[in-house]
């Protein structure tokens, strides 16, 4: 099963766009050789192939370096709390199901802070892209260990090896119900920006956890360590390989079988503890399950017909039209 | 004897889970079936079966807003409730009790009060001899029994309960009424003539009375919120709020979205950006949830984000108490969130201010710009109220300032749009997401009119004043009916002054003092903030004496008075017990307060 939604009509750019189009001139203030650099690019380029008219699309994010990146793109661009960019990005969402919305944020914001809403997000199936800048540090606030960085791991900005386990985000997402499980690799450029697309085209909660340098506090894995060739079993690879490229597909091609749904889960999770000396990326698991909107939109089908954001409530002089004659008649005595 | 007419505290208890409810609301709605007026008043604990609950209930021939101390009529159908509200109980009270469970010579009862037997069993037996129902079947409707007797004994017409009946048994339950009303007719009977005449209170129907709504408070606001035009309300599960929202989810034909939140943290978020799309968009919560959602409202007051939280204030700090009532949010409202950003406090006091309040809280919202906190309390929100429709003829949506054309040509370049565009009155023109040349940013950052981050000081003092602005145009613009409320003489000597839901007493209380020589008026803090400075100034400045009245322990609304306008009130009626204040307890409270000069009156009355 590929992704069967197309990006709404309505959002359609009715102009020709290239990446260019979605750059502000806003100064860029990441530290040269940031891995944030190529995660904006490509979701910038990004946007300009699914061809959405920068006004039809609202960036949000939470709070730290990455999560400055509204400010870089041209679209509506919502730079809220720190961990809070998943409830401003669904509320958004459920407001205007017309609108793409796609939420960005570091892995402090995303699996620290805001984990309790990184997992309700997964059980409500919204329909919407959740991209993960994961460098391992809260870099803003000088390079702490962040909920990714593994246990017994000092980067240079630690005084001390990290005492904490780290948390394997792909698998927290399973467990949670996300719809479409992704990881890329911050200057993967063509990669990164096609899984991207993947995940904005997914009907569903889409996580594309991106590994990315952190070239001011993270010496263990910085650039240089990305693009290392290792050797396995005797071979020589790259540090980052395409699971799709090897026989891996993590697409559910029927929803309504659960034995399938099972044996992708368990192999999307047996992918996500893959150890060695490779990073595995590409799509862990998909699958099309209803969304959240749908699942409302059933039990108040006028919300098939408008959004809560363009139902009509007033009529053109303001008064309002909402009638409350039926609930007050069972208040009446 | 002479009868007292339509002038009764009744009053029926019981472990939670055992029909407490259902009997109050069936005695409630056959009074105002009968033309009559209720307050009605509910206490439970945080539990779902077992700990004890009681529903007391005002009836009157005009409108009341309060309970009172005393009881006149407990009905009872277990053994607790006698033993815990015996000493309530008003002396020529009565006392309807089953005597198999319960032995009046055990209770610590005032004097006078009538013993009314009822053997609940034997009703129940005879309607099942007569019936053929299984008597296990009709065990549930003891409840029935209570209201049936209670009426009984006011020589109050059993047509009531059955219109009652009626009204609460609708579609496939109306199949419920017959039997009920059998076991009504059949409790009735057992209610001998010799009891009737020693009561002396009687309820009396009243004819031609328009048709009134009976509803709790929380359903006043859900209404308020629809007609608004509200249409994404986020909540997460708490006491005593979460009726609102789940009430609300059940009128799905609206098309509102009512989202249950992992926390309170997310609820306020969710309503903060659904509102940025330009859906009218609120949370309900109650004390530890608005706690939560302190940090959602700095950002909201940031980016100048209508939303309206509404506040159900129960017993605090902490879980407190989480079932019962206080007023002590009224600084925290007026603070909460680092940082100074303008926000709207409206404090309803009433039912009826419920619905309209819930309404305008959306009009001064998008007005402003900013959010808006409604202080309601758990006594308005989970009592039951009698009251005359609501009248929604005048009422207007005001969406405030949305770019029309013309501003997107002033105010749009290059695609993108000044939503924070300085101004006169502080507030900018917004554009709602999706809107073609009405692109801009927004961060919790300080930022420019676009929304981008900028920390430069001079930018800075310009947007602080721009966003504070917009609480003097508020003040300004919005009428003095509207910030504060006076009632009774307005050359008493005597001032009252209270917010929320003390009002109720107060007003009911008046009358009562003026025929004792004690001649009052009421103000009413209805808009907390901006405070009306001025006109609470004027009229305090009038009145010989001023009594603070409030439920909390630190009379937060004299020292804000006393803030902001320098007048010290000298005098504090307080309560802080978890129960609200009673008409009764106004009087008392008054009364010292006249007589013996008293700087500070606990309140302690409720059980």
């Amino acid at each position: 099963m590929e992704t069967t939604k197309n990006v709404n009509p309505k959002n359609l750019s009715d102009t020709p766009l290239t990446a260019k189009d979605f750059k502000t001139d806003v100064h860029i203030d990441w530290c040269p050789g940031c891995g944030d650099f190529g995660i904006t690019a490509s979701v910038q380029m990004a946007l300009a192939e699914l061809k959405l008219a920068p006004w039809r699309v609202v960036i949000c994010s939470g709070v730290g370096c990455s999560s400055k990146t509204p400010h870089f793109i041209k679209t509506y661009g919502v730079h809220t709390l720190h961990g809070r960019v998943l409830p401003f990005a669904l509320g958004a969402k459920m407001a205007n199901p017309e609108m793409e919305v796609v939420a960005v944020g570091g892995d402090g914001d995303g699996y620290g802070i805001g984990a309790g809403h990184f997992m309700h997000a997964g059980r409500r199936n919204i329909d919407m892209a959740y991209i993960v800048f994961n460098n391992e540090v809260y870099g803003l606030t000088k390079g702490q260990a962040s909920p990714t960085l593994g246990r017994g791991q000092k980067p240079k900005s630690l005084p001390l090896p990290n005492v904490n386990e780290g948390v394997n985000p792909l698998a927290l997402a399973l467990s949670a119900g996300y719809t479409f499980i992704a990881r890329s690799y911050s200057f993967s450029g063509a990669h990164l920006k096609e899984t991207i697309k993947r995940a904005i085209l997914h009907k569903g909660m889409a996580l594309v956890d991106v590994l990315q340098p952190c070239p001011t506090y993270n010496d263990l894995h910085d650039k240089e360590w990305f693009s290392q060739v290792v050797e396995v079993n005797g071979q020589q690879k790259p540090r980052c390989f395409d699971i799709e490229k090897e026989n891996y597909d993590g697409r559910v091609k029927d929803s309504a079988n659960l034995d399938e749904i099972t044996a992708k889960k368990k192999q999307a999770f047996e992918m996500a503890h893959y150890r060695g000396e490779q990073v595995p990326i590409g799509v862990f698991y998909q699958v099309e399950l209803p969304t959240y909107y749908e699942r409302i939109a059933e039990n108040a089908p006028i919300l098939n017909q408008y959004t809560p954001a363009t139902l009509p409530t007033a009529d053109e002089k303001g008064r309002p039209t909402s009638d409350l004659s039926q609930p007050l008649s069972h208040l009446l005595v | 004897m002479k009868k007292i007419v339509n002038d009764l505290s009744w009053m029926i208890g019981g472990p939670q889970g055992t029909g407490v409810d259902s009997s109050a609301n069936l005695f409630g709605r056959a009074c105002v079936a009968g033309g009559l007026w209720i307050f009605g008043k509910r206490e439970y604990h945080s539990n779902i079966i077992g700990e004890h609950s009681y529903f007391q209930i005002r009836v009157s021939g005009e409108p009341v807003r309060s309970h009172l101390d005393p009881v006149h009529l407990l009905a009872t159908f277990e053994d607790s409730t006698a033993r815990i509200h015996a000493h309530e109980m008003a002396p020529g009270g009565a006392l309807i009790y089953d005597p198999t469970v319960t032995h009046p010579e055990n209770l610590n009862l005032p004097k006078d009060v009538l013993l009314v037997p009822l053997d609940y069993a034997e009703v129940l037996r005879q309607v099942s001899a007569e019936t053929g129902e299984p008597f296990s079947k009709l065990v549930i409707m003891k409840n029935t029994i209570s209201v049936a007797a209670s009426c009984a004994l006011l020589e109050f017409e059993e047509s009531n309960i059955e219109k009652a009946l009626a009204g609460i048994f609708t579609g496939r339950k109306a199949k419920l009424v017959p039997i009920n009303m059998t076991v009504a007719r059949k409790a009735y009977s057992f209610i001998k003539k010799e009891f009737i005449d020693q009561f002396p209170y009687r309820l009396e129907p009243i004819a031609n009375v328009p048709k009134r709504l009976v509803m709790i408070g929380n359903t006043a606001v859900a209404l308020g919120k629809i007609k608004a035009g509200c249409r994404f309300q986020t909540y997460y599960p708490i006491t005593p709020a979460s009726d609102e929202s789940v009430y609300l989810e059940g009128l799905s034909e609206y098309g509102m979205m009512v989202m249950q939140c992992e926390d309170e943290i997310a609820s306020v978020e969710q309503a903060i950006s659904a509102s940025i799309m330009g859906v009218r968009a609120s949370t309900s919560t109650s004390g530890p949830g608005f706690s939560l959602m302190a940090e959602g409202m700095g950002w909201a007051g940031m980016n100048e984000v209508p939303v309206v939280i509404v506040n159900y204030q129960r017993g605090g700090p902490a879980t407190g108490l989480p079932t019962r009532h206080e007023q002590a949010d009224l600084l925290f409202a007026l603070h909460f969130a680092h940082g100074e950003f303008p926000r709207i406090v409206i404090a309803p006091a009433d039912h009826e201010e419920y619905f309209y309040d819930a309404f305008q809280a959306f009009n001064y919202a998008d007005r402003y710009q900013t959010p808006v906190i409604v202080l309601a309390d758990k006594n308005i929100a989970n009592n039951t109220q009698s009251i005359l429709p609501f009248d929604e003829s005048k009422l207007k949506i005001d969406r405030g300032q949305v770019a029309t054309k013309e501003d997107m040509n002033r105010l749009s370049a290059d695609g993108m749009f000044k939503r924070f565009a300085f101004s006169e009155s502080g507030i900018s023109t917004r554009t709602f997401p999706g809107t073609r040349g009405g692109i801009y940013w927004m961060t919790g950052d300080e930022h420019d009119e676009l929304g981008h981050i900028d920390e430069s000081s001079a930018n800075r003092v310009k947007m602080q004043d721009k966003r504070m602005k917009k609480l003097e145009t508020a003040s300004r613009e919005i009428p003095e009916s509207e910030q504060i409320r006076l009632f009774g003489d307005p050359k008493a000597d005597l001032t009252l002054v209270t917010w929320g839901s003390p009002k109720g007493p107060i007003l009911d209380a008046l009358s009562k003092l003026k025929k004792e020589g004690i001649n009052a008026n009421l103000l009413q803090v209805h808009i907390v903030w901006p405070f009306p400075t001025g006109p609470v100034t004027k009229i305090l400045q009038k009145a010989k004496t001023v009594i603070n009245v409030e439920m909390n322990y630190t009379a937060q609304l004299a020292s804000l008075i006393r803030r902001e306008t320098g007048i010290k009130i000298q005098h504090n009626i307080l309560k802080y017990n978890g129960r609200p204040i009673s008409e009764t307890e106004i009087l008392d409270g008054v009364r010292e307060v006249v007589k013996k000069k008293t700087e500070r009156v606990v309140l302690t009355a409720g059980m």
